[in-house]
Order: structure tokens, then C-alpha cells, then sequence
């Protein structure tokens, strides 16, 4: 491949236009057939785009806003606004209209792309204060039948209006292409923002497409991949995945159904490379622990029994290492009766390099994925860094590490312990905010990750917290929460927890308990209930955290250095921790700072030794309205085990 | 007007169902029926699509007089209907419950069908594809596999609603459609019901109790009490009609 002169995504776009015209590009399940387009077919409608763009008034270095789920057309729209030296903008499609105000009004966006009638009605309601936009093209004409404002054109109208405008001059889009380089912008990613007003980070083509072709050629893809793109559009990692990714390799993109067909079209489609959080792995184990459960008793046994060999030999066999014959007699029985037709049932029986990142994953949750036989792999990387800064490569796969750098990245740890980073997928800057830009990135380049780790003995990254969270104890010792936060859910009724202890002589936790499985257990136990809140407050319920705290403290009496961060006492939060609420981020990590704040009364119920605390609520029913809630919640023990001398709990 | 109702009198027996009611529902109208328990309303909408046969009065259905008419008939001219207790195929999936809506559409015999040749194939595939609109429309696109029975009560209205949706009637009846919602359930019907009045240009005829609902959705309300028709208007005209306010909060006599 001539590198060098491929610079840009719309460059790329038509090398492969040309070189594998009539091979998948996008595909999309509409009216329940999956539909294709090919690279040929995406050309075309990214040069149309193009031209209608431009008849509107885009010109280089024009930002336009798009809110849309993954569709073939936003990543045809993406391309074209790159085309003619706009930055595409994506935005979180769930996010609220409060939420894009800023972004609008930030990058002077004049022209915005919006999925449906949801998502122009958000844009519309913020029209006043967003005075710049001048177009917004929606796709879904749903409902919008009615709508006057002079703002809307539908996207069948531009592309209709850019096909006439490319016939005029059919060279028009090829030479603005020509004129791109791989220094120009070719994107911005907000950041959720979790303290402050959220960041654009601006990434060039150089940025985004160098480090996606260096993990590109690492794992040996190629234009027979398959990937399901469903994360947001909006997080960069989509767009590495579905887009830069797609562009250097050539590789088909699908876009599913509907958010609730997911499971089943990645089923129909088999991707053979796959990125997920480690929180929806966690949720599709949930489902087949819970699907389990009510199997038949043979079937329990069945499995059991097969998933005890996979654990024990399973992870060895897929890095390669020796194993010894019978067990592997016994393996391949299992994938026969078990492991098949699970990958099966998961959607990953083609899953050739699956990729789990954002968090610290369970190291049950990530031994289960690879002993079944999947590929499953941890990567290091943030927005500003273009995803690609650790990966593991294979053979050298852990559940504590996120591998070593990646060919072309420089790393190493501040005195602080926090990560430095120097890399060709650097982010060129904040937008219009040069104070925080260089705050993270200093005068020698490095970007400081403001995560906190070390290098372990195989020269792997070790990440343990975020630097500003990982605290200690009164007595000095250790604490590092989100540590503790993943033991405990690692447990299939722990949705979420947050734990405090920074400076405390002890370590006290808040639990949201996962509605789905606790409410399966509650029904096997005939226990009615009425909601989440009502779940919540059992005793019952109660009883069953404490045992799975009792055993995270079991198992952290084991481990010197953080044995003295047992979980003193706990209380069952009243509400699901949300996004909507600010409690979590848009890609679900859990605020801490925020909740410590928001919730005070309750932590200092925790440690002040009361039974109970009362607590005052807003809370949104599940039909709408919205009442006070009113309750007393129960704060219980746990015990603790002495350190080193752990037994294990029941 | 689409449909005009002239004098109609229904009884079953010695029980005046429908007392000299006239009414008319206008091309593309959101025409709603309210008016209290046993006021007659499921009973005009039965007369509206055949199922009972007034002893009195006309119905004229674009300008056709609609004399004794069988509800298969009604069906035939465009009158399309859903029911207070969902009568669907519980055994059935969401698919199959819609395609049986497609009925009156499909031209090809029993033979043809069975051996699935040349014209039954392609039209089934034309019938998949109305189908396939519906649920992309209706958004169910989720549970297009799974057997009605085991939907929640909302999905399953939906569900109705789509079938009915799917003999693309001129004029649709809906009887109670967000009888027994939550909030959220009842916001989504609704939006559903304009969505179907706005896109397909379908006349909608709907019973309802929950007054917001009607008021919010309605273009003109028709209120019957004992089987009279007592007041016939815009929504706001229907809500400060005192006889209307007396037949819904009682009155002392």
C-alpha cells in the first residue's frame, strides 16, 4: 500500500473504491434484510454528499455536528464533510439537548446531521442559544412532516441536490480531496467531561489513521474482517473501530437493526474482530449465568463439569502452551458440547481478535470469555490518544496488565506513578483551550494519562486507578476503590459500588444491586416485589451482598498490601446510579467525587456506626412521573478476615 | 367527510344501545368517542365496521350507503379495527399475527400457496416487505420472532395495532388502544396513532376514557351518554360543555 500519498479518510475512501469497488463496505439490516453497501456504492455517496456540503456553504475547516446512531449514512456523511476539509463532530446521540449546547457553541457549528425526529428536536430546542446553526439534515423523515422550520433539509434532498451538483462537475470532489493532507483536522471528540465543561479533542488524519494501521498490521487484519459497530459514534473508539480501521484495511462495517436487536444480529453476521466494554461482557456472562441457572439439571451438570476443564485448560490452549493430552481430549469434547455452541449463542463463534478496554476487566469475567475460546484481549488507550497505546499481544494475554506499547508509542511513569505517553496518535490539542492543553500535554510532548500504574516484571502496564483517586488509608496503607469496586462486580448482583476510604481508618461501600438477577433470584425464591427500590430494602437482599463482601474481604485479607482495605460496612443505594443524573459518565463509569458529594448524609451514616440512615429522594418512576421518596436505609456490617491468616468465607 | 353517521338507532331488545346518533369523521381526522360506561360507544364502534346492524338510521362510507354490511365487507372497503381485549394469535409470532392482516390482500390460491410457485412466492415477498414497513414503523423490530403470548400488554396493543395497520386501511377503529398503559406506554400509543394518522394519511376513529389522551390527540370529540350523542366539537368546546361535565361528574337532579 502507498502510504504515503493515502493520507486521508477520503483518500483512502476511494483507493478502495477503485482497488475493491464491488467488496462490502457498510451493511446495515433494514426491514429485517441486511443490506450493502459496497466501496464503490459508499464513494458515490460520500462524493454527492460532498457537493451538497458544499453547495451549503461547508468550507475547510468547517465543523458540523452529527447525532445519529451507527448508519451507514452518518459514516457516509462523516467522510464527506472530511472531504472537503470540515470536521466531523459527532455527538453522543443520548445524550440531552442541555449536553450539546456546548459543543455547538464551542466549535461554531453551522451545519448539524440529525438521526430523527428525536434528535432534531433536541437541536431545535437549543436553536436560540445555538444561533450558528444554520442546517440541520435529518435522516428518518418520521413525524417531521409538519415541522416549518426553516432550518430542516432532509438528507434525501442534499444527496439529491449534491448528485445534480456532481454531474455539473464531475471533478469537483476528487480535487478538494487532493488538497487535503495528513496534517488537517480530520475530527473532534468531545470528552464526557466529568468534572469540568467537556473538552474537544482534535485529532488529524495523521492522528487518528497512524496508530489504527500500526494495530492494524500488529493483528493481521485484512478486508475479510467483519466488525459490528454499536458503541456510540460519538466515543473515539468507534470511530477507530468502524471507521479509521475500516478505511486502512478495507474491512466490512455492519451497523445493526435496532440497540435491542443487537444480540441476534451479531449472531446473523459473526464478527471476527470485536471490541466491548468490559461492563457488556460482564452483562452477556450475567445472561448466560442466569440462563443457566434455569436450565435443566443435566445441563447444569453438563456445564459445570466442561466449564471446570475450560477454566483449568482453556486460557493455556489459546496462548499456545503446552497441555497435556487427555485434557486436550477432554477440551475438544467440551467445544463440541459446551464452548461451541456457547460462542454460538454470544454471537463470537468467528471472533478472531476481540478487544476489552475502558476499565479494569474481572479476572473470572476474562478468563471465562478466553477458556470458552475466544480471543479476548486488553488494550490501553484514551480519546487523546487514538485508542492504540497498549495491546496485548497474543500468547502474552493477562487479566491484570494491558499489555506492552505498541510499535511506535514511548511510555513511561512519573514519580507520581502516573502514565506518560508520546505517540503519533497524540491529539493535536484542546479545542480553543490552550490552558488544559497544556496541562496534559507538556513542552516535550508527553501526555500525562492521569492514570496511575507500573511496569510489571514482563514489561507490561500495570494500570491500578486513576492517579487522583488512589488514596490511603488513616494508617497510610494503600487504597485504591475502583480496585475494590471491580472485586465486588465482579459478582453477578453488584451492579455497581462505590467504596470510600481515602484518609477514613476504614473502607465503607455503597452497592447498586443489578436488578435482573437479583429480581431472577427473588422470583425463584417467591418473593414479590415492586421495583429496584423495593428489591433494594430487603433483608434478604442484604443478607446476600454481605456474603459476597464478606468474601471480596476474604479474599483481600490474602493480599498484604491492601488487606487492610476490607469493607468495614455497607449500605444498598435506593436508586440505580444513572448518566442522566450525573452520577455516572456517558460511557457508565462511576463519579465518585460526585456521588461522595451528593449523597454526604449516607457516607457519614457509614461511619459514624448508625443502623440506619434516613434518606429524602427525587425519584423518577418508571412511568414518567416523578415523586419524593422517603425511607430509611439500612446500613449493615460485614466481617472482616485478619490479613494473611484468610479463610475463605462460605 | 369520509364517514357520516345519519340518525342511527341500535337495540337489543328492549335496550336502546344507540339513540338517533349522527355524527361525520372528515378525511385524514383523529375523530375520538368518548362519553361514560355503557354510554354506547364499543356499540357504534361495531356498527361502524358491521359487526351489529342498526335498525335506523344510514351510514355512508365514502358516499357508499353501508347497509347491512358484513364486517369481512367492511373490512374489503377499508375499515380496519382493533380490539378492547387484544385479539391476536397468542400461539403466533409478532410476524405471523401482522402478515394475517395482509388476508384480504393476497390474490393467490390455496394451491399456488402451498406449492409456493412463481406468483405466490414473489407475493409473499411483496406481503413480507408491508410487513417489514410495519414493524420498522412501530418500531418492534426485536421481538419480530417471539410468540405474542409472551409479550407484556403494551407490545402486544402494538402488535394489534400493526396488524391492523397492515390491511392499510382507509380508516382505522381503535377501541380503548391505551386502555390498561402506564404513562410511558400510553405517550408511546399516542405517538404511535399520530405517527400512522401523519405518514399514511389514515383516518383514525378512537374510543377512549382517558380524557387527556383524547383531548391531547383529537381533532373533533364526539360524547355519548345513554346512547345519545350530547355534544359533538373541537376538544376544547367538548371540555367546558356542561352537559358533557354533568354526564362524566354526575349531576343532582
Amino acid at each position: 500500500m502507498t502510504v504515503g500519498t493515502l493520507d486521508t479518510f477520503p483518500k483512502l475512501l476511494m483507493h478502495h473504491a477503485q482497488l475493491r469497488g464491488a467488496r462490502p463496505a457498510i451493511r446495515e439490516k433494514d426491514l429485517g434484510i441486511w443490506q450493502t453497501w459496497t466501496w464503490k456504492r459508499f464513494a458515490d455517496e460520500v462524493r454527492a454528499l460532498a457537493c451538497g456540503l458544499h453547495a451549503d456553504g461547508l468550507r475547510r475547516g468547517g465543523h458540523v455536528a452529527l447525532v445519529s446512531d451507527n448508519r451507514p449514512r452518518l459514516y457516509a456523511a462523516m467522510c464527506a464533510i472530511q472531504c472537503l476539509g470540515g470536521i466531523p463532530v459527532p455527538l453522543y446521540q443520548d445524550a440531552v439537548a442541555e449536553e450539546m449546547v456546548f459543543p455547538i457553541q464551542n466549535a461554531e457549528i453551522t451545519l448539524a446531521f440529525a438521526e430523527d425526529q428525536e434528535q432534531v428536536d433536541k437541536l431545535l430546542e437549543i436553536l436560540p442559544r445555538c444561533p450558528t446553526l444554520a442546517r440541520i439534515y435529518y435522516d428518518d423523515p418520521r413525524g417531521l412532516r409538519q415541522y416549518q422550520q426553516p432550518q430542516l433539509r432532509s438528507y434525501d434532498e442534499l444527496l439529491k441536490a449534491g448528485s445534480e451538483a456532481l454531474a455539473r462537475n464531475p471533478g469537483f470532489v476528487d480535487a478538494e480531496i487532493d488538497q487535503g493532507s495528513g496534517s488537517d483536522v480530520a475530527g473532534m471528540f468531545f470528552t464526557s467531561g466529568t468534572t469540568a465543561a467537556p473538552k474537544g479533542v482534535v485529532h488529524t488524519h495523521a492522528s487518528l489513521l497512524g496508530p489504527a494501521r500500526t494495530a492494524a498490521e500488529m493483528e493481521r487484519l485484512g478486508e475479510a474482517d467483519v466488525i459490528l459497530a454499536y458503541l456510540p459514534p460519538a466515543w473515539i473508539g468507534q470511530n477507530i473501530f468502524s471507521c479509521a480501521q475500516a478505511f486502512v484495511t478495507g474491512y466490512c462495517i455492519c451497523c445493526p437493526e435496532a440497540p435491542e436487536t443487537l444480540m441476534n444480529d451479531m449472531r446473523e453476521i459473526g464478527p471476527t474482530y470485536y471490541f466491548a466494554p468490559p461492563r457488556v461482557l460482564e452483562a452477556l456472562l450475567t445472561q448466560v449465568s442466569i440462563r443457566m441457572d434455569d436450565a435443566a439439571a443435566p445441563k447444569r451438570w453438563l456445564y459445570r463439569k466442561f466449564m471446570g476443564i475450560a477454566n483449568r485448560v482453556g486460557g493455556a490452549l489459546l496462548d499456545g502452551k503446552p497441555v497435556g493430552f487427555l485434557d486436550r481430549v477432554a477440551y475438544a469434547i467440551g467445544d463440541l458440547l459446551v464452548y461451541g455452541p456457547l460462542r454460538n449463542v454470544l454471537g463470537m463463534s468467528r471472533v478472531r481478535i476481540g478487544y476489552t478496554a475502558g476499565e479494569a476487566i474481572g479476572p473470572d469475567l476474562f478468563k471465562f470469555y478466553r477458556s470458552i475460546g475466544i480471543n479476548l484481549k486488553q488494550l490501553y488507550g484514551s480519546t487523546e490518544t487514538a485508542v492504540f497505546v497498549c495491546i496485548q499481544p497474543d500468547g502474552e494475554v493477562r487479566a491484570d496488565t494491558v499489555g506492552p506499547a505498541v510499535k511506535g508509542v514511548e511510555l513511561r511513569f512519573s514519580p507520581q506513578r502516573e502514565l506518560l505517553i508520546r505517540s503519533e496518535g497524540l491529539f493535536r490539542e484542546y479545542y480553543k483551550n490552550p490552558e488544559a492543553t497544556r496541562a496534559a500535554k507538556d513542552a516535550e510532548g508527553w501526555f500525562h494519562t492521569g492514570d496511575a500504574g507500573f511496569f510489571d516484571a514482563g514489561g507490561h502496564v500495570k494500570i491500578i486507578d486513576r492517579v487522583k483517586d488512589v488514596g490511603k488509608l488513616a494508617d497510610g496503607t494503600l487504597f485504591a476503590p475502583k480496585y475494590l469496586e471491580n472485586k465486588l462486580k465482579f459478582f453477578p448482583y453488584i451492579k455497581e459500588t462505590v467504596c470510600f476510604g481515602h484518609a477514613r481508618d476504614q473502607v465503607c461501600a455503597f452497592i447498586n444491586i443489578d436488578p435482573d438477577a437479583i429480581g431472577n433470584w427473588a422470583e425463584k425464591r417467591n418473593m414479590p416485589y415492586s421495583g429496584y427500590t423495593d428489591l433494594a430494602s430487603r433483608d434478604e437482599v442484604y443478607d446476600l451482598v454481605r456474603e459476597c463482601v464478606e468474601r471480596v474481604n476474604a479474599d483481600l485479607a490474602a493480599e498484604p498490601e491492601i488487606a487492610n482495605s476490607q469493607i468495614h460496612r455497607f449500605l444498598i443505594l435506593h436508586k440505580e446510579l444513572d448518566a442522566d443524573d450525573g452520577e455516572l459518565t456517558r460511557t457508565r463509569k462511576v463519579r465518585r467525587g460526585f456521588i461522595g458529594e451528593k449523597y454526604d448524609a449516607l457516607v457519614s451514616a457509614l461511619y459514624s456506626g448508625q443502623t440506619s440512615v434516613h434518606v429524602e429522594a427525587q425519584v423518577r418512576y418508571e412511568d414518567g412521573r416523578t415523586g419524593t421518596f422517603s425511607a430509611d436505609l439500612k446500613i449493615r456490617d460485614a466481617k472482616t478476615f485478619a490479613p494473611g491468616a484468610a479463610t475463605r468465607a462460605a | 367527510m369520509i364517514l357520516s353517521v345519519e340518525n342511527v338507532s341500535l337495540a337489543f331488545g328492549g335496550v336502546r344501545a344507540l339513540q338517533d346518533v349522527s355524527f361525520d369523521v372528515g378525511e385524514h381526522e383523529i375523530r375520538a368517542i368518548i362519553g361514560p360506561n355503557g354510554a354506547g360507544k364499543s356499540s357504534m364502534l361495531n356498527v361502524l365496521n358491521g359487526v351489529y346492524h342498526p335498525q335506523k338510521g344510514t351510514i355512508r362510507f365514502k358516499e357508499k350507503i353501508f347497509k347491512d354490511m358484513d364486517s369481512h365487507e367492511a373490512a374489503a372497503l377499508g375499515i380496519a379495527r382493533t380490539f378492547q381485549n387484544i385479539a391476536l394469535f397468542k400461539g403466533m409470532s409478532v410476524l405471523d399475527n401482522i402478515m394475517t392482516g395482509r388476508n384480504l390482500k393476497m390474490r393467490c390460491n390455496f394451491l399456488q400457496q402451498a406449492l409456493w410457485v412463481g406468483p405466490a412466492k414473489r407475493e409473499e415477498m411483496e406481503h413480507r416487505r408491508a410487513v417489514e414497513e410495519i414493524i420498522d414503523f412501530l418500531e418492534i423490530q426485536h421481538i419480530r420472532r417471539t410468540p405474542v403470548g409472551r409479550l407484556p400488554y403494551g407490545l402486544q396493543k402494538r402488535v394489534e395495532l400493526g396488524r391492523a395497520l397492515a390491511a392499510e386501511p382507509k380508516m382505522l377503529l381503535l377501541d380503548e388502544p391505551m386502555a390498561g398503559m402506564n404513562l410511558e406506554e400510553k405517550q408511546d400509543m399516542c405517538r404511535f396513532v399520530l405517527d400512522v394518522n401523519d405518514e399514511f394519511g389514515t383516518t383514525i376513529v378512537l374510543i377512549e376514557h382517558d380524557m387527556g389522551v383524547v383531548m391531547d390527540i383529537s381533532d373533533r370529540v364526539v360524547v355519548l351518554d345513554y346512547g345519545r350523542k350530547i355534544a359533538d366539537g373541537t376538544p376544547d368546546q367538548v371540555r367546558n360543555d356542561q352537559k358533557v361535565i354533568d354526564a362524566y361528574l354526575g349531576v343532582t337532579h
